[in-house]
């Protein structure tokens, strides 16, 4: 059982790889993805996925659209939008779209980690009271 | 000042002059010049007339004297026989009667028969017996009864003239003859003097001079007369005309005819002296005009100056204008091209980070029993350090070339300041900072710039947040409406800042934090926003207890468009 299963999202190959690298060295599961197709692929295949690192500034699809996406087919997986500049609009939207976070790139590795472990932290307490919810119901519909 | 341009200046401050001169001249000249001839001509008129009728009076004088002469003598020639005058006494008594009767006019008193002798005589010379047969007035006086002669010599060899009454035919024919004096005939024509040159004489049909003038100068006056100038229409027989001298001198000659047209009265006056009125007149309107001509040329001259210096000052200020315009263009396109570089190099600096990091972490793993361990460590820190400047400088470009939206939008302050909450919140949370929101939800919407707002509000809930790390505290925002102004305000419970630094917060580059943490831009930037929205935006803050932001700006009233910041740079 690893730390965390994350799913990176950038055009920049070099950076993804050595981020995945850098991650599994921290006791993470990751996953790769070059463009917003890609990366609803990914999503698809693997489910576990906890935590997806969106870079904002993609050719093709805008990271704002794959935001959009992944949030309506797996609203209880966290994103934490890396963006090359905060540019303070697409920061808002992406927040009013459910993202978790924001970084600034290049963002330093430890606040990454942080954020990851966050929004992590965040995923399983919502999951919980999902759980709960739903056993409460159980329960509910038992008694 | 480009020398061309200084040459169209100069042109045009030429033309200016010339332009005002020329209007301000053209009825000037007009105006007066018709003046100045209707003046002329008037005047002219008026003193021809003036000195045709002086000299038509004295014409009628001197007809007059010389008719009464005539009569006085042909009283006595009348009253008295042949017989009575020329016995002697007789015509003594008589001349002694007439001078005491008419002055000393009468110089003698004669009679001579008709072989041209005289038969008796009175008077101061002694002309008994003279004989007359030869001399022209008793030639003439067989024809005519009463004869004035011209001026002659004679016998006694001095001037004058005699008047002398006939009676009787053929051999009892006498004629009575008296010599007038002279001088006392002169002193008549004499009298008419005007002016300093104007002077009279008399001349015969002949030409001969009856009179001499008294002015010697004028002895030898000898004229050319140039042309005739208007008659007189009420002075009938006096001509007027205009004449040389030999010295080129104008002169002036009016002449009226006496004793029947026998005789001319003649008067001369230099047209100089006789216009010497109107010679001053017009000399002193002549330097009225040339003094006024010259005030308005330098007139003309110093307001063409004036305002083509303030044409210059003004084309200078637009010529500044758009080399100000032309450099924001510049300077927002090299913003944009700054920023499109600092956007490209991020990605490569990123991955150099990561990859640098990455060594790290297998050094780590793997490399702790190198020899050069420690140093490689320090390399790999550096690296990272090194391209963290990058970012922060390529993050610096970006704020200062950011693409801002200055679209005007109407939007509810409470609603925008949530918003700015929402943002900021995970970054509160982590900072153990507690939002206190106080928001007037009746305030009415204000226009605005929203991403600009934005832009002000997190920077000073992010200076906020940074104040109360790491314990946290409250921060506490709110909104309302005072004096028609909106009034937001952001407060915190920080250290506060000092009294000396209060004064320079808002200064560009000013910045408290350490070296690489701040640009020191972001104050600045805020106040230049709130400033450009024409509102106001100041600090309190008390050391200890906490800092507090206000920003005041306008209400539009509703009527009022927003058109002049329709500035999309999206595009």
């Amino acid at each position: 059982m690893t730390d965390a299963t994350v799913l990176i999202v950038d055009d920049e190959r070099g950076f993804v790889e050595t981020m995945a690298k850098r991650l599994e060295k921290r006791n993470m599961t990751v996953f790769q993805a070059f463009n917003g197709d890609e990366a609803m692929v990914r999503l698809a295949d693997h489910p576990n996925i906890q935590v997806v690192i969106l870079d904002m500034k993609m050719p093709g699809k805008d990271g704002l659209v794959v935001l959009q996406e992944i949030k309506e087919a797996y609203p209880l997986v966290e994103v934490i939008m890396l963006t090359g500049h905060a540019t303070v609009p697409s920061a808002v939207e992406g927040i009013q779209h459910g993202a978790f976070d924001y970084l600034m790139k290049p963002c330093s590795f430890e606040d990454l980690n942080q954020k990851i472990a966050e929004a992590v932290e965040l995923k399983n307490e919502r999951e919980e009271e999902a759980v709960e919810a739903r056993l409460s119901n159980i329960a509910g519909r038992m008694g | 000042m480009h020398p061309e341009k200084k040459s169209s200046y100069d042109n045009l401050s030429r033309n200016l002059s010339l332009t005002v001169i020329t209007v301000s001249f053209a009825p000037l000249i007009l105006v007066g010049g018709l003046l100045f001839h209707q003046f002329r001509s008037i005047y002219t008129e008026k003193v021809f007339a003036h000195l045709a009728e002086v000299v038509d009076k004295h014409a009628a004088n001197i007809n007059t004297f010389l008719q009464d002469k005539l009569i006085e003598v042909q009283y006595i020639s009348r009253t008295s026989s042949f017989e009575y005058l020329t016995a002697p006494g007789h015509l003594e008594k008589a001349l002694r009667g007439m001078q005491q009767q008419y002055g000393r006019i009468f110089v003698d008193l004669g009679i001579v028969d008709s072989k041209g002798r005289q038969v008796a005589y009175a008077g101061p010379f002694s002309l008994y017996g003279a004989d007359y047969s030869g001399a022209d007035w008793f030639r003439n006086s067989k024809e005519r009864d009463a004869i004035i002669s011209d001026v002659f010599e004679g016998l006694r060899q001095s001037p004058h003239f005699i008047i002398s009454i006939s009676q009787g035919q053929g051999e009892d024919r006498w004629t009575l003859r008296a010599t007038i004096d002279f001088l006392s005939f002169s002193y008549l024509v004499r009298n008419l003097h005007i002016g300093q040159t104007g002077f009279a004489y008399i001349v015969n049909s002949g030409g001969v001079y009856q009179t001499r003038p008294k002015d010697k100068r004028n002895q030898d006056l000898e004229l050319t007369p140039r042309r005739e100038l208007t008659r007189p229409e009420s002075l009938a027989g006096v001509s007027i005309y205009e004449s040389f001298d030999a010295e080129g001198d104008d002169y002036i000659t009016v002449s009226a005819p006496i004793k029947g047209g026998d005789w001319e009265l003649i008067y001369q006056q230099k047209a100089s002296d006789a216009f010497s009125a109107m010679t001053r007149t017009e000399f002193v309107a002549l330097i009225v005009f040339l003094i006024g001509g010259m005030g308005i040329v330098a007139m003309a001259l110093i307001i063409s100056r004036k305002l083509v210096l303030r044409f210059q000052a003004i084309d200078q200020e637009s010529e500044l204008m758009s080399k100000q315009i032309v450099e924001t263009g510049k300077l927002a396109a090299i913003g944009e091209l700054a920023a499109g570089i600092a956007h490209e190099i991020n990605n490569p600096v990123a991955i150099m980070i990561e990859e640098a990091g990455w060594v790290g972490d297998l050094m780590e793993d793997e490399g702790r029993e190198l020899p050069s361990y420690a140093e490689i460590r320090r390399a790999l820190t550096q690296v990272g350090n090194q391209g963290r400047r990058c970012k922060d400088i390529t993050h610096k470009l970006l704020s200062f070339a950011r693409q801002t939206d200055s679209r005007v939008i109407e939007m509810s302050v409470p609603d925008f300041i949530r918003e700015v909450v929402e943002i900021s919140m995970q970054q509160a949370r982590f900072a153990q900072v507690e939002f206190a929101l106080d928001l007037d939800e009746s305030m009415p919407r204000i226009s605005a710039s929203a991403t600009e707002l934005q832009q002000v509000l997190l920077n000073l809930v992010n200076n906020a947040i940074q104040a109360m790390e790491p314990e946290g505290g409250k921060l506490s925002i709110s909104c309302t409406m005072e004096d028609g102004q909106a009034v937001i305000a952001v407060g915190d419970t920080g250290p506060g800042i000092p009294a000396a630094n209060l004064g320079r917060i808002f200064d560009p580059f000013f910045t408290t934090k350490p070296v690489g943490k701040g640009s020191g831009l972001g104050l600045s930037i805020c106040f230049g926003i709130i400033h450009q929205m024409g509102g106001d935006i100041d600090v309190e803050s008390t050391v200890g207890v906490g800092t507090r932001f206000t920003i005041r700006l306008p209400m539009p009233s509703p009527s009022w468009q927003p058109e002049t910041r329709q500035e999309n740079r999206d595009d």
